[in-house]
Formats: structure tokens, sequence, C-alpha cells
């Protein structure tokens, strides 16, 4: 679903099907000759009651990372011992094939640390299970490049969250804008075809939009933009980078501009602004989406890696599907909710009250506005927490002894981040 | 390759060439669609799942869209 990706919002009421393409762009049928119907729920209705299987499932291959990143969601570094080994992940992409889970959301830390990366990837897509995989680029060169262009059913989004070094390397790393260059470079000259370049939005880079729509037009790539969360590392930095409510309208008009560009549904938030964005405008955590962590626990997305919403593990008796299909949490998020102090705002049918990750981790109440509500409800709240009561993510894997720039725990913004090679005390390699 | 994945409303469907996913909202659209390859005829296989006439025009649009996508061919 990008997540989760490819959803939409559907407003027909006929037999017809909703279409979309693969970026998660949608083609509404219009259906102008309707017989008379029962009235019957919308496709947004039939999504809270959940699905007998993800649509998006996002599936975290290692906690290892080469890279810091300043709002890693998974707050990834070092490598768990416990990871799945190449057999349990081959069980598990059994299951999604049996699941008629279509295409699987690979990520990390950094997958292409994992040796058997290739394995891993080459079992799913002759098991009819598609892959897309998010990397740093740090490690497709150009023989890479062109193993990864001659495989089928595989999408690659290589991510970057500067369009140049200088707003990208202070939060992922120094050299880092350089490597994911690179990468683009090589899949461009092995042919790949159209892969993506995700970016997450901030403060920082929102001035920057239309320069990642050009480096994505000159490799042929696609772009898409996602929301920062305050989720994992993300939550120390998040008061500092999220975007200002100026800036959310800015990217607002920017994607009601360019429907092209994928977001993975996550910015349903803004469609309060007015007219909604495309795409599923609610919350699919646990209903079409979830998250695989490299031990194999499974939580509701890939945002809220705590112990609040851990619906089971992979190695469970019953497997994933029984996590999925039987687990209290998922069952719960699949109940009616209620809107909670939203109920009484006008723009609750738009935004469906937002994100529950966001609000988890600023530590907002899971009925509360989004924090980052566009209509100012969560204002006050902000301003009313308690520092050091929000949630504190239950995993952290981050390497020890790396400063951070933004956030509570780092040097003033700006300052020159060191060398990310000079500041790990541990190798990140896959052992 | 197309694939048909059955839900509560009716049933996904998923192509793995062009990558779009279709939701197919309606239990008697999805058994339509799955029939087709025993029919000669988009009205043969609508009067053999008994659809009523009235419900024909929106069932032909629907099936025009998944043509469009991809997901259902004429036979050659």
């Amino acid at each position: 679903m990008s997540v989760h990706e490819p959803l939409e919002l559907n407003v027909q009421s006929g037999a017809a099907p909703a279409v979309l393409a693969p970026n998660g762009r949608t083609t509404i049928p219009v259906i102008t000759t309707q017989p008379p119907a029962p009235k019957r729920s919308t496709l947004t209705d039939d999504m809270k009651r959940g699905l007998d299987a993800p649509i998006c499932l996002t599936w975290e291959l290692t906690y290892a990372c080469n890279l810091a990143c300043e709002h890693c969601l998974s707050s990834s570094g070092r490598r768990d011992p416990r990871e799945l080994s190449t057999e349990e992940c081959f069980a598990v992409i059994d299951e999604l094939e049996r699941l008629q889970v279509f295409y699987v959301n690979l990520g990390g830390g950094e997958p292409m640390l994992r040796p058997d990366f290739f394995e891993i990837i080459e079992y799913a897509v002759s098991h009819h299970v598609g892959v897309k995989f998010s990397t740093n680029g740090t490690y497709i060169d150009a023989e890479t490049a062109t193993r990864l262009a001659s495989m089928d059913y595989l999408d690659i989004q290589i991510s970057i969250d500067g369009a140049t070094e200088d707003i990208n390397d202070p939060l992922r790393g120094d050299g880092s804008f350089a490597k994911a260059i690179a990468a683009m470079e090589h899949l461009y000259a092995a042919q790949f075809g159209p892969f993506k370049i995700s970016v997450v939005v901030t403060r920082n880079n929102v001035d920057q939009l239309d320069d990642f729509a050009a480096i994505a037009a000159r490799y042929g790539a696609q772009l898409r933009v996602t929301r920062l969360r305050p989720s994992g590392r993300g939550a120390d930095s998040w008061d500092e980078l999220h975007p200002t409510m100026d800036q959310q309208r800015q990217l607002y008009h920017w994607l009601k501009d360019r429907p092209e560009v994928l977001t993975g549904d996550s910015f349903f938030h803004l469609s309060a602004f007015g007219e909604a964005l495309p795409g599923l405008n609610l919350c699919g955590a646990g209903r079409v989406v979830c998250l695989i962590d490299p031990v194999g626990d499974v939580y509701a997305c890939p945002f809220v890696i705590h112990d609040e919403f851990l619906a089971g593990n992979v190695r469970d008796t019953g497997g994933f599907t029984a996590v999925w299909r039987n687990s209290e949490l998922f069952t719960s998020l699949r109940q009616p909710s209620s809107p909670g102090a939203c109920g009484s705002c006008g723009s609750y049918d738009a935004c469906q009250g937002g994100c529950m990750a966001s609000k988890f981790f600023v530590g907002l109440e899971l009925d509360d506005p989004d924090p980052e509500c566009v209509k100012g409800h969560a204002e006050e709240l902000l301003a009313a927490r308690v520092p050091g009561t929000a949630p504190v993510p239950s995993v952290d894997h981050s390497r020890p002894g790396i400063e951070r720039t933004f956030g509570r725990t780092g040097v003033s913004i700006g300052a020159k981040p060191q060398p990310v090679e000079a500041r790990v005390s541990e190798p990140a390699t896959f052992t | 390759m197309v694939s048909l994945r059955p839900e509560p409303f009716g049933a996904l469907a998923y192509h793995f060439g062009n990558r779009r996913l279709s939701f197919l909202r309606n239990h008697d659209m999805v058994r339509v669609v799955e029939s087709l390859g025993a029919h000669d005829s988009v009205a043969d296989a609508l009067e053999a799942a008994g659809v009523e006439r009235r419900r024909w025009p929106s069932f032909e649009k629907a099936l025009a869209t998944l043509e469009s996508s991809e997901m259902i061919r004429v036979r050659a």
C-alpha cells in the first residue's frame, strides 16, 4: 500500500470494477446508465472491514544498514541475530503465494545487505509474488543493475530526501546522495526501465519538489513522495522536520496538479484542504496493509514498530495467515472506530482522522486529530504535551555512538555531520 | 498473466504484466468474468450467470473497463 501502494477511493455504486494503474493512480469508470440498485457499501467501507489477505505488504528483510538516516522508521543499523533465515523467508513467500498476495514491498534496513537478497527476490517472483524493493542505492553497481534489469516483476525504489547533496546528506549521511545518484545512473544505463525515486517530504526539501521531478525525468523514473512519520528514529526529529502548515498547503496543491506523482496514499490527511487526493483516503493498517519485520514480527503497518501494534509472528502456529486473519489486534482494527474528537469536524469524511502512527508516536490518543491536521485541530494538544511522555519505539537497532543532526539529542541544525564511516562503531555488513 | 483473488466483497484482479489492480465489487460480476472463457459471447455468459437484463448495461460497461486494463480480452 505503499504502503502500500495501489489503492484508491472509489465512489461508484454499480458493478463496474475500479481499475488501478501500477503506480496507484486510478481510472474510475463513470457509469451513466445505472439501473436502480439496492444501497450498497462503498469500497472504503469494504476496505475498513479488512481483506482476506493484504493488498500491500511491507516486509523489512534486515535491520542492518550502512546508513543511519535520522528519520529511519525502523531505527535500523545493526542486524538482529534472530532475523529470518533464507528457508524461513522462502516459507513466508510460499504462504504469500497461497494467499495470492500479488506483490510485496521489501525494505529494511538496507535489504541488499542480506547475502541471500537475490535468492529471496528470485524465489518470490518465480512464485508469483512480485517484488518492489526499497534501497539507498549503495550496492547497485553496473553489474548488479544489469542483473536486476534482466528480471521480470521487479520494481526498485531508490531513496533520496534532498534533490541536492546539501539537503539530502545531513538527513541520510555524508556521501549518500552521490551513491543514490550513481545507482540511478547504473539502472538507467542497464535499461532497467521506470524505477521509482522515493522522497520523504520534510520542511527542508518541500521547496525542491520540482527538482525531484526533474531528477526523475532525467532517468525515466517515477517520482514517489511520502509523508514523514514520527516513527523509529523519526520520533526525535519530527518536530523539527515535519512540513509547516503553509508547506502542507503548498504540497497539497503541488500534488493536485501532478496526478502522475505517486504518494503511497500517504497524504490522505491533506484531503481536508478540499477535494480529495487520488487514492485510498483512510488508514489501511491491519485492514489492507501490514508489516513483517526482519525477525518475523507482524505489525499493523510499516510506521508502528511498537509492542502496542504487534499482532504476532510468522513463526507462530498458523504462520502469517493466522496472524492476518485471526489476531486480536487486526480484528479490532477492522471494527468500526469512533471518530472521537474529530466527529464534530466537517472534514472527517475527507481525512478519516488521519494517521494512527503519527498520533501514537507524538503522544496523542488514537481518536485525537492527526498531529498535522490541516484544520489546526491538533495544535493545542501538541503544545500541551509533556516532554518525554510520548511512546518510545520498542525496537531499536541503531548503531551506538552515532551523532544526530536533527532532534533533541543532536547538535544544531546545519552543523556538518561527520562522515558515516567515521562514526560507526561496528561494521554494518550482514554476517 | 491475470489472477483473481476472492474477497468478501467480490474479488481482486491483478495483472502481473501491467501491474494493475481491479476491484470486482459484485459476486455476479466475478462469476461472469470467471465463466467468460466457457461462452461464445458476453451475452451468453450474462444469460448463463442469470444476470437480469436490466443490469446488463452496467456489466457490459464493467467488462469494457476490464478489457481496457487488459484484464480480459476478446478471444482471437
